[in-house]
């Protein structure tokens, strides 16, 4: 049963993955992506990591994706005149990258040798709640408290950044 | 002459605003007698639904998709009737005791008319949008707290998984905006969504400070805090927090004082100016439902939910929210229309400021 469930959704988050590349009208592939979001957000719950799935949806499905597309619809590009990429050499390059890639992440042993690991029913419970990532992120006895800050500063910079290039002709 | 005729209208309109009130208070004791309903003959097969995973989660969803039809009826009918006491007229009187079928009567028309689609639209898009707006929509009735034994699904990020999927809708309007392939469309779509956005802001930020005097994100959690230590607006950093979820969640409704989407004098009547027939009522259904979901989620997280004395918890909680929802058609009818930038004005400079410095003092206050 969970592995059916796993199977359908896994198929279609590749599906629309694959759509969203395919597609040549830009709102369609953005909505695409939407949907894969979505999709990615179920196999978060799947995992019992309510916590992600709730921000996966926020963040990306809800707040990033609706800025894309505001800014597709506001360029207007329409079915008329969809994006008309040259194939070239980016297709290949691609597909050299992703080898690549996925060689690199077998080499370091993500793929095929992950076996049962140690989580405990009990762990899994409790480790996607707000409560345990909140004390994983914030707790100044584990690692992850200075990363976390320092990420927070590089969004700050980033956003004043934004403001300076967006606002210099005002 | 006048004076007498003036006076007999008078008191038949106080007549029936008398009958609206009687029709109410019996659908109210008829919603008490049902929750207090059981049935000793049904008793297995209650057990079997309720053992069942898929079947459960079927007839909770049959169950709520009907419940949210219903109240959609009641609450537009409710709407036209307060709306007609506001401007002195009658409001519907014809179909049915005091016209309460009357919206009945128009969603029968809505179904039974022709579905138009325009030739230029983009099809898929423009097919299924209505239902991208009216599927979260009932899917945040999900966590919603009717009474203490009905509540669907308690999930302990309740409040996290309503601010996800209610934000899920902005792409449903986009998607009828931009798929209905007209000028006025779009920029309804596009004025819409930009509201969501931005009201999102001050909005998360207000429940935030619940959260942080709770202590937890589960629906049944607030409700239990709430029994504990009375009301959540009692709280004096959370009356500013509600007023702000109040406003936000006006703006996100898209109701009057921000209707900018569907400006009749501006924009036609914005992202469904081409939807007719089934689809423009789903658009319809989803404005309603998510309306009577906002005040149902202020209700529970300030108002203390369905606590409340003697009466059973889902007459309270029906009854306060139709006090907020009311009270939302009464701003409605009241406050004109505001200017484009003056609604983002507000929300960047007054409330997104105003909830920061609010989320402060609560989490301040609760922290003592």
């Amino acid at each position: 049963m969970q592995a059916a469930f796993f199977g359908v959704i896994a198929f279609l988050s590749i599906l629309s993955a694959i759509l969203m590349v395919m597609n040549r009208n830009p709102v369609r592939s953005a909505l695409f992506l939407v949907a894969n979001f979505a999709l990615l957000a179920v196999l978060y719950l799947t995992l019992a990591a309510q916590f992600i799935a709730a921000v996966e949806i926020i963040v990306y499905a809800g707040a990033i994706m609706v800025l894309f597309l505001f800014v597709l619809m506001l360029l207007s590009l329409g079915a008329s005149h969809a994006l008309r990429e040259r194939g070239g050499l980016q297709p290949l390059v691609a597909i050299i990258l992703g080898l690549i890639f996925l060689a690199s992440l077998s080499a370091a042993g993500a793929i095929g040798t992950l076996g049962p690991g140690q989580a405990t029913p009990q762990w899994v419970k409790n480790g996607g709640t707000v409560k345990a990532i909140g004390t994983a992120l914030f707790d100044p006895r584990l690692p992850w408290l200075f990363p976390f800050e320092v990420t927070s500063i590089l969004l700050l910079v980033a956003v004043v950044g934004a403001i300076v290039l967006a606002k210099r002709r005002v | 002459m006048s004076v007498a005729h003036s006076g007999s209208a008078d008191a038949r309109r106080s007549g029936q605003f008398v009958g609206v009130i009687f029709v109410f208070i019996v659908l109210l004791v008829i919603a008490a007698v049902i929750g207090h309903l059981t049935l000793p003959g049904l008793a297995p097969v209650w057990h079997f639904l309720g053992a069942h995973p898929i079947l459960n989660a079927l007839v909770k969803a049959v169950v709520y998709v009907s419940f949210i039809a219903l109240l959609v009826l009641f609450l537009i009918w409710w709407e036209r009737k307060f709306a007609g006491w506001l401007q002195a007229r009658l409001g519907p009187k014809h179909v049915g005791p005091q016209g309460m079928l009357q919206t009945l009567a128009d969603a029968l028309k809505l179904i039974t008319k022709e579905d138009i689609t325009p030739a230029v639209a983009d099809r898929p898009l423009f097919y299924l949008a209505p239902f991208v707006v009216f599927v979260p929509t009932v899917l945040t009735f999900m966590v919603l707290p009717l009474g203490p034994h009905w509540i669907a699904q308690d999930l302990n990020v309740a409040l996290l998984y309503v601010i996800a999927i209610s934000s899920m809708t902005a792409t449903g309007i986009m998607a009828a905006g931009w798929g209905s392939n007209n000028k006025y469309s779009l920029l309804g779509g596009v004025r819409a969504v930009a509201q969501l956005l931005s009201y999102e802001v001050p909005m998360v930020m207000a429940v935030l400070s619940v959260v942080t005097f709770v202590g937890g994100l589960s629906m049944r959690h607030i409700i239990d805090y709430q029994a504990q230590n009375g009301w959540l607006i009692l709280k004096w950093p959370l009356i500013p927090a509600f007023l702000i979820f109040l406003i936000a969640a006006l703006a996100e409704l898209n109701r009057t004082p921000f209707d900018l989407p569907e400006a009749e004098s501006e924009l036609v009547s914005g992202f469904h100016t081409e939807y007719s027939g089934m689809r423009f009522a789903f658009f319809f259904l989803a404005e309603f439902a998510n309306n009577f979901f906002s005040a149902g989620f202020a209700v529970a997280l300030f108002f203390g939910g369905y606590l409340g004395p003697i009466l059973p918890g889902i007459v309270w909680f029906i009854l306060k929210t139709f006090v907020l929802i009311t009270l939302m058609m009464w701003i409605r009818w009241t406050v004109p229309r505001l200017r484009i930038d003056q609604m983002m004005g507000l929300c960047w400079k007054l409330l997104v400021p105003l909830s920061l410095v609010v989320f402060i003092l609560a989490a301040a206050w609760a922290s003592r």
